[in-house]
């Protein structure tokens, strides 16, 4: 039988391997955006293996909704994303520091 | 007597000021001086009526006329007291102050400030009524603050002039000293009598006098004696005894006048009005007595000292005039308070007169003051001259003159009073009267007698004052002769009756009452006492050294360089207070501003707060890189802090 | 057996992610990705997730992933710089990682839930669906939310066009136009010469 740890583990290592995946590709927007796919993706995980060993439903119904905004947040990204190098001609990280106090 | 009489005295002086300050401009220099002179001619008929009033016909007033505000169980008032001491000064006031407005058309008629200089020495009139009518402290501290602010606007009356606006400051804030004691001495009677009248503080006056109170721990004041220092304070203040006396010479910067009205015969009056007044109070308290007592002798005496070297006109008389408040001071000290008041009355009408005098001789020497520059003024100007001559015999007690009288009832009192401090006072009087001789003919001589040695300017010579300046003069010096005569009844007879309070073991004068036997013999004793030598003594130096040789004057100066230098220094009081007060207060001044403003509000409150922001936000800007990945980062490592703190 | 699948699926998951992490190439990263979503649908049917299985294949490998693709291969991005530094946040990265991969197995691991502590679930019954379930619960008791969700969805339409759309290029009406416009700018009549018979003839 599978036990529960493993599925939270691997969840866990998913997760800290998006987030080195953000130290890594820092650059690049793109590959950032997946990396945030993949950080939801571990946590539907969690949530998915949760709610089976807890027998409760409702935490499924928790992943749909995190489906529904990620999916709503990849397409407001990637067109945010569009405008960005329309405007500027490159989707550089580091070149984009409007912000800087 | 009825309160619409007491109050049409006070006010008709108020309104004839109202007229001629507010309304000047729209009624003419005519119409304001006639106002200005009506008013005080009311007051003054009023007065003498009230006088008729108290001494005839034996009446007295004391009644509150109008509640101003009531806190708690103190009520505040406004309220007449009218007793014979009150109705004679009264009198006196009125009636120099007559004589001073009457002086003043002729003395001021060419100034800019003609109808101004009239509201204001109207409202000094009203404001003296008031002090002296008081029934109650808070009336009298009004009338005290009300006259202290004209006098601070009279002194500097031409305010264009530098020296008078640093006079009429130094008047003001050395005022303040005084007034200061004086209010801390009105609170600690309302604190021990519950009270602000005048009668229900005297009847209270037995019990007060058993208290004690502690002012540093460890040690029992007797209240009285706190009680009437203090209130001794503001008389110092006011009648310009030492320490406090510095402003009363300044303050002959004010126009000629004012030196008469306000500086010689009624404000500088006041302590010496005030003291006598509280009486009862002072009675109480030995110890008072006997700093009053010391105190009068040594501006009696020091301040005569420095008459001699003046060579002002106007301060030489200044001088006298301190040195004359000493002789009242010492009275009051030695509780021979009628003699005190009696020659607070006489010395108004002298010292008037010898100021007035003064006015019409810098009317004539067109505003030369230096008596160095006079001389043989004699021929040209008779009035003057010979009021001066009855002025100052007058000053220096000359036989059957007002001052005599009144002088030599101190001197005697003083030397049957045994408080301590009496001996001291006893020697300061009598060679003040030797002293007073001297400055009074050095300035006599100087001015009217000798050689001519102001320039006359080719083809002008100096000419008597017209009548208007001539005509108070004359009216002064009938009072200064004749007011003597009433010595048998103020000072040994019964004419103050309850308004001063002497007890048994302090009535020096009820002594020589005894040996009184009438004017005539008052005088015969007088010529063969000690006094009257020394005086004639003052006046045969005066002659030899200013007519026979006027040489020597000067080389005694410079034998007694030192001695000079001292008083030329006015014995360094002014210096005193010009480096140790007001260079201390600017001292403290200079620190508060450097340190408190500059460094703490300024640098460290104001722009400290700035400078903090401006440094935090300078660091907290570098965090604010702009870059994504930064942000990013940080939410992650926040996310780990958070995630250990929680495994944790 | 169940095992099996499990690690096959997991260690093809984690190949799929650090590829992600690891590869230049966007394109190829997506693709990853999209290996990543499959082996984590799988992984969802071993826990009886069949409903949200699906969903993410669909709409994760059918509609966002290839969204992603369209983007990536849309815009004319310059590679060079975006790959510049790879190697200098790569320590941080795995250490950063490691510490929290530590830390949460530390807390998620066995000891917490292991098969003692939390048992494994009983096995549905026979005709048990999981779907029927999910939509028992979503209109029911979290039909709000669930409005509120598609509500989300639109505003992400309308945003995501809004953002993208030109402004010269607008397909908007211009009703000025419309009225002022004239037979002739719409219809143009062509003469046609008609063929000559004689040449043809001749």
């Amino acid at each position: 039988m599978i036990a529960l740890s493993d599925f939270l583990i691997l969840g866990a290592l998913l997760f800290s391997m998006s987030v080195a995946g953000i130290f890594i590709n820092r650059k690049n927007i793109i590959i950032l955006l997946m990396c945030i796919e993949l950080m939801l993706l571990a946590v539907n995980l969690n949530f998915i293996a949760f709610s089976h060993y807890s027998g409760d439903i409702a935490g499924q119904i928790f992943v749909f909704f995190i489906l529904t905004v990620a999916a709503a947040e990849a397409a407001i990204g990637l067109a945010i994303l569009v405008v960005l190098f329309r405007n500027r001609h490159t989707i550089n990280v580091a070149e984009l520091d409007k912000l800087k106090g | 007597m009825t309160q619409n009489l007491l109050l049409s005295i006070a006010l008709a002086p108020l309104i004839g000021s109202i007229i001629a300050g507010l309304f000047g401009k729209q009624v003419g220099k005519e119409w304001s001086h006639r106002a200005a002179i009506a008013g005080v001619a009311i007051a003054f008929i009023l007065s003498a009526w009230v006088l008729k009033l108290v001494v005839v016909d034996g009446q007295t007033y004391n009644q509150q006329v109008y509640q101003w505000l009531q806190v708690g169980s103190l009520s505040l008032e406004v309220g007449f007291m009218v007793d014979a001491l009150t109705a004679m000064m009264m009198v006196v006031v009125t009636f120099v102050s007559l004589m001073v407005h009457i002086y003043t058309i002729g003395y001021m008629h060419d100034d800019d400030g003609y109808a101004r200089f009239f509201s204001y020495i109207s409202l000094f009139t009203f404001a003296m009524l008031m002090l002296v009518m008081a029934n109650n402290f808070m009336q009298l501290f009004f009338g005290w603050e009300a006259v202290g602010l004209v006098s601070y606007l009279l002194i500097g009356f031409w305010y264009k002039k530098p020296t008078a606006i640093y006079a009429n400051l130094k008047a003001f804030l050395v005022n303040r000293v005084g007034d200061f004691g004086f209010l801390l001495g009105i609170a600690g009677v309302l604190m021990y009598a519950g009270s602000l009248d005048y009668v229900e503080v005297f009847t209270q006056a037995p019990a007060i006098s058993e208290k004690t109170m502690t002012i540093f721990s460890g040690t029992d004041w007797s209240v009285m004696s706190v009680i009437c220092i203090l209130l001794f304070i503001g008389a110092m203040g006011k009648s310009a005894q030492v320490p406090l006396h510095v402003w009363l010479p300044d303050s002959m910067e004010g126009p000629t006048p004012i030196s008469a009205l306000i500086h010689a015969a009624t404000m500088v009056t006041a302590g010496i009005f005030m003291v006598t007044r509280m009486s009862p109070l002072f009675e109480f308290s030995e110890t008072a007595l006997s700093f009053v007592l010391v105190i009068g002798a040594i501006t009696a005496l020091f301040m005569g000292f420095l008459g001699l070297i003046q060579n002002d006109i106007k301060r030489v008389i200044a001088y006298s005039t301190l040195s004359q408040l000493g002789y009242m001071t010492v009275a009051l000290g030695a509780s021979a308070y009628a003699a005190g008041v009696f020659h607070l009355m006489t010395h108004a009408f002298f010292k008037a007169l010898l100021f007035l005098g003064a006015g019409s001789v810098i009317i004539a020497m067109h505003h030369e003051q230096d008596i160095r520059k006079m001389g043989g003024l004699k021929k040209y100007m008779p009035i003057t001259y010979w009021t001066g001559l009855i002025g100052s015999l007058a000053l220096i007690g000359f036989p059957g003159f007002a001052g005599f009288f009144s002088k030599d009832s101190i001197i005697e009192a003083v030397h049957a009073s045994h408080i301590p401090g009496s001996g001291f006072a006893y020697f300061a009087v009598i060679v003040g009267v030797f002293i007073t001789a001297l400055y009074s003919f050095r300035l006599f001589f100087l001015v009217f007698h000798g050689k001519e040695r102001f320039d006359t300017h080719g083809d002008h010579v100096p000419h008597e004052s017209p009548a208007v300046v001539t005509l108070p003069l004359i009216l002064l010096a009938i009072p200064s002769v004749t007011a003597g005569y009433f010595i048998g009844t103020m000072v040994f007879g019964d004419f103050f009756g309850n308004a001063i309070i002497v007890h048994t073991e302090h009535d020096v004068l009820a002594h020589h009452a005894e040996s009184y036997h009438g004017v005539i013999g008052f005088i015969l004793h007088g010529v063969t006492a000690l006094p009257f030598w020394l005086a004639m003594a003052g006046v045969a130096t005066a002659y030899y050294l200013y007519m026979l040789r006027p040489d020597l004057p000067t080389k005694i100066q410079q034998r007694f360089k030192y001695l000079h230098c001292v008083l030329e220094n006015k014995y360094g009081f002014d210096d005193f207070n010009q480096t140790v007060f007001a260079g201390g207060a600017r001292k403290v001044g200079q620190l508060l501003w450097q340190v408190g403003d500059k460094t703490v509000i300024d640098g460290a409150a104001v722009n400290g707060t700035a400078k903090l922001i401006g440094f935090t936000s300078k660091m907290l800007r570098q965090i604010q890189s702009g870059y994504l990945y930064h942000y990013a980062f940080a939410m992650i490592i926040g996310l780990w802090l958070l995630l250990t703190y929680f495994v944790v | 057996m169940e095992q099996v699948i499990f690690y096959c699926f997991a260690a093809l998951l984690l190949f799929a992610s650090s590829m992600v992490i690891t590869v230049r190439n966007p394109v190829r990263a997506a693709l990853f990705l999209i290996l990543a979503f499959f082996t984590s649908a799988g992984i969802w049917l071993l826990l009886d997730a069949e409903f949200l299985a699906m969903t993410l294949v669909l709409v994760y490998v059918g509609a966002v992933m290839v969204l992603f693709l369209f983007v990536v291969m849309m815009l004319d991005i310059d590679l060079a710089p975006l790959q510049e530094g790879f190697t200098q946040y790569l320590p941080l990265g795995i250490f950063v990682a490691a510490l929290i991969t530590i830390e949460m197995i530390a807390v998620l691991g066995a000891s917490h839930f292991g098969l003692d502590i939390v048992a494994a679930p009983i096995a549905h019954p026979e005709g048990y669906s999981n779907t029927k379930e999910i939509g028992l619960l979503l209109y029911t008791i979290y039909v709000y939310p669930f409005e509120i969700a598609s509500v989300i969805l639109t505003v992400a339409i309308i945003a995501a066009i809004t953002l993208t759309l030109r402004e010269k290029k607008s397909k908007s009406q211009d009703i000025d136009k419309q009225i002022k416009v004239q037979a002739k700018d719409r219809v143009r009549i062509v003469k046609m010469e008609a063929v000559k018979k004689q040449e043809s003839e001749s």
